[in-house]
C-alpha cells in the first residue's frame, strides 16, 4: 500500500512539477516524463502481487465531505486493472517524449500536467472503495484526458472532438451517479463494503451497463471514440484507448461483485450488446482512411469481444455451467490485459508514422515499410496479434471466450445454446472482418508504392518513440507463447470476477490452462516450421540466379503509383455486403462528353449511430432549449437578481 | 499419441498433389480430352524448384516471406486434423478454433504478399480473398459447432469420430445440412468454380491465381503445394463426416479414406465442369446461403 | 426415432429452405419453382405425418392439393408472366441480403414461437410449428417488400402454404370439406389474380406495384 501512495504522490509531482517549471523550455518533459516512469517503475510491483493473490490491503482515512471517506483497497481485481495502467502510462511517457518535441513551438507543461493527472486520477478509480471518491476520480480522469485531447487547440477538428467527448462522458457519469445512489441506498452509506443491492438488482446492473458502458465503448455509446482517439497526441491516445477504455470494464466488474449472484437475462444483454458492438466496431474500422480512427473503431470492437466473453461467464454462472463461467471471465480478463499491449503498440506506431509522414490519411501512404522497417514490422506485430493469429497474445484470450462459447454450444441446454451460437459465429465473422481491416491498414499504408509525392520522405523515429513500441512487441509475443502460466496466475482475479468459490474455479482454470498450452504450441510450431522453410528456400536460392525486374504491369507503358489498389477499394466487396448497415455516401460526378473535363467521385461512411441517431436527437433538443436563450442576457444586474429571487424563495420555503 | 498417428499428415504430404491431379483429369475427360498425366502437379512442382527468382523492385521481405507463412501454417492445421477414422497428430479441447486461425494467419501473409507487389491486378485479388473469407469462416465454425454439439466435446478428432453409420441413421437431415455447408466453405476456401476458376488468367475475374502472380520458382511451387495441401485438409474434415465407417484395422481405415478423398477429387472436378462461375456480386449471396444451412443444422442438432 | 419422423423432420427443412429461396433470388422463374416447391411438399407432408392411418381420401387429398399447388398453379403464374413481359424482380424495397437476415431473425423468433405455443394435440415433430411459422413470415415479407404484382402473388401463395403447413400440424387429417375448401379459395384467388395481372399489364404496360399507386386521386 506504501508503494502505491508512494506512486501516487509521484504522479502528483510530476504534474506539478511539469507545471512550475513551464517557463524553461524542455524541463515541463524532462520532470513530467521522469515522474511518470518513476511512478510506473514503483507502482507496478504491488499492482502484480495484489493480482497473483498475496493478499488484500485496505486504507482507510476519515473526510470531511458528507458521505464521502478516503477508502481505497488494493484487492486482486483491482491490482490486475493496476498492471496495464502503470505500464501503459510509463512507456506512453517515455513515448510522448520524442513525439512532442515536434510540437517544440508551444508550451507542454500543460500536457504533461495533465498526463501525470490522469494517470494518477485513474489509479485512483481503480483502488477507490467510496462512491464520493470513485466519482470526483472519475471526473477528474475525464476532464484530463479531455484537456488532453483538445492540446492541438488550433485544429477546429480537435475542439470539435472534445466537446462530443465532454458530453458523452458527462452522460455516462450522470447514469453513473443514479447508480451509486440506487446502491447507497439501503445501506445508508456510500462505502462500496456497505452497498446493498438486494432490491433493484436488475436496475442496477442496467445503470451500470449504461454508465460504465459509455466510457468503455460499447455500442451505441461509442461515438465519441473516434472523435476523440485521433484528436489526442498519439501518447494520450495510446493511454486512453489501452487504459482508460478499461476502467469502464473494471466499474462494470466491480458493480458485478458487489451485486452479487447474476440473472440469466444479464449475461444474455450484455453478450448481445458484445455482439453489437464488435461487429459495428470492425465493419467501421473497415470504412475509415484516418489511421488513428482506424484504431479507435478497433477498440471499439475489443470492448465488444470483452463484452461477449464477461456476457459469457455470467450465462455460464446463472446456469451454473462453472467451465464456461470461468472460461469466459478469464478470457475477458486476459483479453483486457491484451488488448493494453497491442493496442498501445499500434498507437505508437500509428503515432510514429503520422509523426514522420505528417498525415495520417492512408491512401496517401505507401511504402513505408522500406524507409521505416522497423516501425512496420512492430505494426505488423501489432496487427497480427489484433487479429488473434496464433501464437501471439489476441490469440489465447479469443481461444478462451471460443472455449466459453463451445462449453455453451456442447454443455447447456434451452436458450443458452442459442447464445453460445451466436456468439461462435459472429466472432468468427468478426475475427474474418479484423483480418481483412488490418490486411488493408497495414498494406495500403506499408506496402506498394507511396501514393503521395508531395509528402515528405519518412524515416526512422527517434529511439524514444521506438523503445515502447518494441517494449510492448515482445510483451505480445510472451505473453503469447506463455498464455497458459498467465491463466493460471490469474486464479484469484477470476475467483472475485466471477464470484464463484475457488475450490470450483481452480480445476476449471486447470482444465483450459492445458488446451491453451497446447494451441499455443501449435502457434510456436508454426514459426518454427516457417523458419526451417525457409532456411530450405534460401539454401534452394543461393546457386541460383535471383534478379530484380518491375512488378508485372501488363505491358503498360506509364505505370504510376496511383494505379495501386486504394483504401477504399480494397474493403469496396465487403463495403457493398454490408452496405445496409454501414450506409456509405457517395456523390459522384460523371464524366460527360467526349473529353470529359471534370469527373470526381468520393466516398465516406460517417458513423451511422452519430448521424441518424444522435444528431437528430441533439438538434431537436437544442431547438427546444433554444427558448431558454432568453434567460442569459450577460448582464451581471440580471444574474444577481437571479440569485437573490432564489435565496428569498428559499427562506420562504424553509419557513414555511 | 503413438507414430500412427503421424499417419494422415504423411499420406496429406505426399498424396496432396494427386488429388490436385485427379480434378484435372476429371475435368479433361468431362471436356473430352485426354487430359494430363495424374502426377503432372508432382512434376510442375519439380520444375519449379529447380529455377531461379525474378523479385519485383517495389516488394519487401513480406513478399518473400508469404508462400512461406502459408505453407507453414496449412502444414501444422494439418497435423490437427483427422483423415477419416485415423486420428490427427494432435488432438487437443478446442483444435477447431486452432485449425480455423491457423489457416486465417497464412491467408493474411498471402494478402500482405500480393498487397507488396503495389499493382492492383494483386490488389483486387487480395481484397476479394479478404472479403469471402471472412464471410465463409461463421459457416465453418457453425458446421463444425454442430458436429461438436452432437459429439459432446471441441475438439475436432473425437467430433468426427463420433459421426458413425448410427449417427447417419438418426440425424441425417443435419449431416447433410453440414456437409453442404462444410461443402461450399471448401468450394470457397480453395478456389474452385463456382467462386473462383483456377484456370482462366484474365485479372478480373480471378480471385487466387491473381494473388500469386507475381510469384515465381521455388516461391510458387511452395504455393501450389500450400494450395493442394489446404484442398486434401479441408477435404479430409468433409470425407469424415460423409464416411462413418470405423473398421479399426489400420490399411483398411486409410484406403476407405483414400477412396473418400479421391472421390471428392472427381465430385469437385464434375462441379468444376458442369457449372459455370458465379458473378462476383453473387458470391457473398452464396456464402450467406452456406451459413443458413450450417445454422439450420445447428438447430436440428439442438432438439 | 423412427424412420417416419426423420422423412417429417427433412421435409419441413426443405420447407424452410424453400422459404430462404424465396427471399434471396431475383430471378421470377426460381420464386414460382421454390413456391410450386412448397406445394409439393406440403402434400409429402401430408402424408407422412399421417404416421401410419393413411386412408384413401386422406392420400387422395394429398396427391390433389400436391398437383395444383405443384403443378397448375405455377403453370398459371408461368403464363401470366409470359404474357406481362417479366422475367425479373426489380430491386426491392428491402434488398435481397437484408430479406435473408429478415428471414433468419424470423426464423429465430418461429423456433422461440414454437417452443411458447401450447397446441390442443401433440405435432409430429417439434420443427412443425416453427416451420410453419416461418413460411406464414416469408409469405408476409414477400408481399410487404416487392415491386412487382406477380411477386406479391407468389407471396399470398407462400402465406397460404404457410397456413396449410400450420393446420397439418394441428390436425392432422382434416374433413375433406375443409380441405377442398382452402384448395377452392387458393385457385380462385390465383386464378383472379393471374385476370387482373393480365389486364392491368395490358392497360399500363406495366405491372410494377409502386408506379400503381400513383393511381389515387392526390
Amino acid at each position: 500500500m506504501t508503494l502505491l501512495l508512494l506512486s501516487l504522490a509521484l504522479f502528483g509531482a510530476g504534474a506539478i512539477g511539469a507545471l512550475l517549471s513551464a517557463g524553461r523550455t524542455g524541463w515541463p518533459d524532462r520532470v513530467g516524463v521522469a515522474a511518470a516512469v518513476a511512478a510506473g517503475v514503483v507502482g507496478i510491483w504491488p499492482a502484480v502481487r495484489a493480482a497473483t493473490g498475496a493478499s488484500t490491503e485496505s486504507l482507510r482515512l476519515a473526510w470531511s465531505i458528507p458521505f464521502g471517506s478516503f477508502f481505497i483497497e488494493l484487492d486482486p481485481l483491482s491490482g490486475f486493472f493496476l498492471v496495464p495502467v502503470f505500464g501503459v502510462c510509463a512507456l506512453a511517457a517515455i513515448y510522448g517524449f520524442g513525439y512532442l518535441r515536434a510540437y517544440r513551438g508551444r508550451s507542454t507543461a500543460a500536457a504533461w500536467f495533465f498526463f501525470n493527472l490522469l494517470a494518477a486520477s485513474m489509479v485512483v478509480v481503480i483502488v477507490a472503495r467510496n462512491a464520493i471518491l470513485f466519482l470526483m476520480a472519475w471526473e477528474t480522469m475525464a476532464l484530463s484526458s479531455l484537456f488532453l485531447v483538445t492540446f492541438d487547440d488550433e485544429n477546429d477538428e480537435a475542439r470539435a472532438a472534445g466537446w462530443t467527448y465532454l458530453v458523452a462522458s458527462h452522460i455516462g457519469t450522470a447514469f453513473l451517479i443514479v447508480l451509486f445512489i440506487l446502491l447507497g441506498r439501503g445501506g445508508g452509506s456510500l462505502d462500496f463494503d456497505r452497498f446493498d443491492a438486494s432490491s433493484g438488482a436488475g436496475l442496477i446492473f442496467v445503470m451500470a451497463l449504461v454508465g460504465f458502458g459509455t466510457k468503455a465503448g460499447f455500442f451505441p455509446m461509442h461515438v465519441w471514440l473516434p472523435e476523440a482517439h485521433p484528436a489526442a497526441p498519439s501518447h494520450a491516445s495510446a493511454v486512453m484507448s489501452a487504459v482508460m477504455i478499461k476502467t469502464g470494464i473494471y466499474g462494470l466488474l466491480r458493480v458485478l461483485t458487489i451485486v452479487g449472484a447474476p440473472e440469466a437475462w444479464w449475461g444474455w444483454v450484455l453478450c448481445a450488446v458484445g455482439l453489437v458492438s464488435a461487429l459495428a466496431g470492425v465493419l467501421l474500422a473497415l470504412a475509415q482512411r484516418d489511421l488513428k480512427r482506424l484504431l479507435a473503431y478497433s477498440s471499439v470492437e475489443n470492448s465488444g469481444i470483452i463484452a461477449i466473453g464477461l456476457g459469457l461467464g455470467l450465462v455460464g454462472t446463472a446456469s451454473g455451467n462453472i467451465a464456461m463461467a470461468v472460461a469466459g471471465f478469464a478470457g475477458a480478463l486476459l483479453h483486457v490485459l491484451n488488448h493494453s499491449f497491442f493496442k498501445s503498440l499500434l498507437f505508437f506506431t500509428a503515432g510514429s508514422v503520422a509523426h514522420a509522414a505528417h498525415t495520417r490519411d492512408i491512401e496517401r501512404l505507401g511504402g513505408l515499410i522500406k524507409r521505416m522497417p522497423l516501425t512496420g514490422g512492430l505494426f505488423l506485430a501489432g496487427s497480427a496479434a489484433i487479429c488473434a493469429l496464433p501464437p501471439l497474445n489476441g490469440f489465447a484470450s479469443e481461444f478462451l471466450i471460443y472455449m466459453a462459447g463451445f462449453d455453451g454450444v456442447t454443455a447447456t441446454a434451452g436458450g443458452n445454446v442459442a447464445i453460445a451460437f451466436a456468439a461462435v459465429a459472429l466472432l468468427a465473422l468478426v475475427g474474418g472482418l479484423a483480418v481483412a481491416c488490418f490486411a488493408r491498414a497495414f498494406g495500403i499504408a506499408f506496402l506498394g508504392h507511396p501514393r503521395d509525392s508531395s509528402l515528405p520522405a519518412p524515416h526512422e523515429p527517434a529511439p524514444s518513440m521506438l523503445v515502447p513500441a518494441i517494449v510492448q512487441a515482445s510483451g505480445c509475443v510472451l505473453i503469447g507463447c506463455l498464455a497458459w502460466r498467465v491463466v493460471e496466475a490469474l486464479g484469484p482475479v477470476v475467483r472475485i470476477a466471477s464470484g464463484l468459490p475457488a475450490a470450483s474455479v481452480a480445476p476449471a482454470l486447470a482444465s483450459i490452462s492445458g488446451p491453451l498450452a497446447f494451441a499455443g504450441a501449435a502457434g510456436m510450431a508454426a514459426i518454427v516450421v516457417a523458419i526451417v522453410l525457409a532456411l530450405i528456400r534460401r539454401w534452394m536460392l543461393s546457386g541460383r540466379r535471383v534478379r530484380n525486374a518491375v512488378t508485372w504491369d501488363c505491358g503498360y507503358a506509364y505505370p504510376t503509383a496511383r494505379m495501386q489498389y486504394t483504401g477504399s477499394s480494397f474493403v469496396q466487396p465487403l463495403t457493398t455486403v454490408f452496405a445496409s448497415l454501414l450506409r456509405p455516401r457517395r456523390e459522384l460526378v460523371e464524366p460527360e462528353g467526349f473529353f470529359p473535363q471534370r469527373a470526381s467521385f468520393e466516398s465516406d461512411t460517417p458513423d451511422p449511430c452519430r448521424e441518424y441517431v444522435f444528431e437528430p436527437v441533439f438538434r431537436r433538443a437544442g431547438r427546444g432549449l433554444a427558448a431558454l436563450r432568453p434567460l442569459q442576457q450577460g448582464q451581471v444586474q440580471l444574474y444577481v437578481l437571479y440569485i437573490a429571487i432564489t435565496l428569498v424563495l428559499l427562506l420562504l420555503w424553509q419557513l414555511a | 499419441m503413438n507414430s500412427l498417428n503421424a499417419l494422415p499428415l504423411l499420406i496429406a504430404a505426399v498424396l496432396a498433389p494427386l488429388a490436385q491431379g485427379v480434378i484435372n483429369r476429371t475435368k479433361a475427360i468431362v471436356a473430352g480430352r485426354v487430359g494430363q498425366p495424374l502426377i503432372q502437379p508432382y512434376r510442375d512442382m519439380l520444375k519449379l524448384i529447380r529455377k531461379g527468382a525474378v523479385y519485383s523492385e517495389t516488394t519487401s521481405w513480406i513478399f518473400q516471406a508469404g508462400p512461406v507463412a502459408g505453407l507453414a501454417a496449412v502444414l501444422c492445421a494439418g497435423a490437427l486434423v483427422p483423415l477419416a477414422a485415423l486420428p490427427a497428430l494432435a488432438e487437443f479441447r478446442g483444435d477447431i478454433v486452432v485449425i480455423a486461425y491457423l489457416l486465417a494467419a497464412g491467408r493474411l501473409f498471402t494478402i500482405l504478399a500480393a498487397l507488396d507487389t503495389g499493382s492492383s491486378f494483386e490488389g483486387m485479388g487480395a481484397s476479394r480473398e479478404a472479403a469471402f473469407s471472412a464471410l465463409a469462416e461463421p459457416s465453418l465454425f457453425l458446421a463444425l459447432a454442430a458436429l461438436a454439439r452432437r459429439a459432446g466435446t471441441a475438439s475436432l478428432t473425437p467430433a468426427i469420430a463420433a459421426v458413425s453409420a448410427r449417427t447417419w441413421t438418426q440425424a441425417a437431415p443435419a449431416l447433410c445440412l453440414v456437409l453442404g455447408a462444410l461443402l461450399i466453405v471448401f468450394l470457397c476456401e480453395n478456389s474452385r468454380i463456382p467462386i473462383d476458376d483456377p484456370t482462366t488468367h484474365l485479372e478480373l475475374t480471378m480471385i487466387h491465381e491473381v494473388m500469386v502472380l507475381d510469384h515465381g520458382g521455388p516461391d510458387l511451387a511452395m504455393i501450389e503445394y500450400a494450395g493442394a495441401l489446404k484442398m486434401w485438409v479441408l477435404g479430409a474434415i468433409l470425407v469424415g463426416v460423409a464416411l462413418p465407417f470405423h473398421s479399426g484395422a489400420v490399411w483398411i481405415d486409410t484406403a476407405i479414406a483414400l477412396a473418400g478423398i479421391f472421390a471428392l477429387a472427381i465430385v469437385v472436378g464434375l462441379i468444376e465442369s458442369l457449372m459455370a462461375r458465379l458473378r462476383l456480386l453473387r458470391v457473398p449471396e452464396l456464402l450467406i446461403a452456406a451459413t443458413i444451412l450450417a445454422a439450420l443444422a445447428l438447430v436440428l442438432v439442438r432438439r | 426415432m423412427n424412420a417416419m419422423n426423420q422423412a417429417v423432420d427433412a421435409i419441413l427443412v426443405m420447407l424452410a429452405l424453400t422459404g430462404f429461396m424465396l427471399l434471396g433470388s431475383s430471378r421470377l422463374t426460381a420464386c414460382i419453382r421454390a413456391v410450386g416447391a412448397q406445394g409439393i411438399l406440403l402434400g409429402l407432408l401430408a402424408i407422412a405425418a399421417q404416421d401410419g392411418e393413411l386412408s384413401a381420401t386422406g392420400i387422395a387429398m394429398a396427391i390433389t392439393s400436391a398437383a395444383v399447388k405443384g403443378v397448375v398453379l405455377p403453370a398459371l403464374l408461368l403464363r401470366a408472366m409470359r404474357q406481362a413481359n417479366t422475367i425479373r424482380e426489380i430491386e426491392p424495397l428491402i434488398s435481397y441480403n437484408l430479406s435473408i437476415l429478415l428471414g433468419g431473425l424470423g426464423l429465430a423468433l418461429s423456433l422461440w414461437l414454437g417452443g411458447q405455443l401450447q397446441l390442443p394435440t401433440q405435432p409430429a415433430s417439434s420443427l412443425f410449428v416453427p416451420a410453419a411459422c416461418f413460411t406464414i413470415f416469408v409469405g408476409l415479407l414477400i408481399i410487404v417488400s416487392r415491386r412487382k404484382a406477380i411477386t406479391q402473388v407468389i407471396g399470398y401463395l407462400a402465406l397460404e402454404n404457410g397456413v396449410y403447413a400450420f393446420a397439418t400440424a394441428v390436425a392432422v387429417q382434416m374433413p375433406a370439406l375443409v380441405e377442398l375448401g382452402i384448395l377452392l379459395d387458393v385457385f380462385v384467388g390465383v386464378f383472379v389474380m393471374g385476370i387482373a395481372i393480365f389486364h392491368i399489364g395490358r392497360e399500363f404496360n406495366h405491372i410494377d406495384a409502386d408506379r400503381l399507386a400513383s393511381l389515387t386521386d392526390q
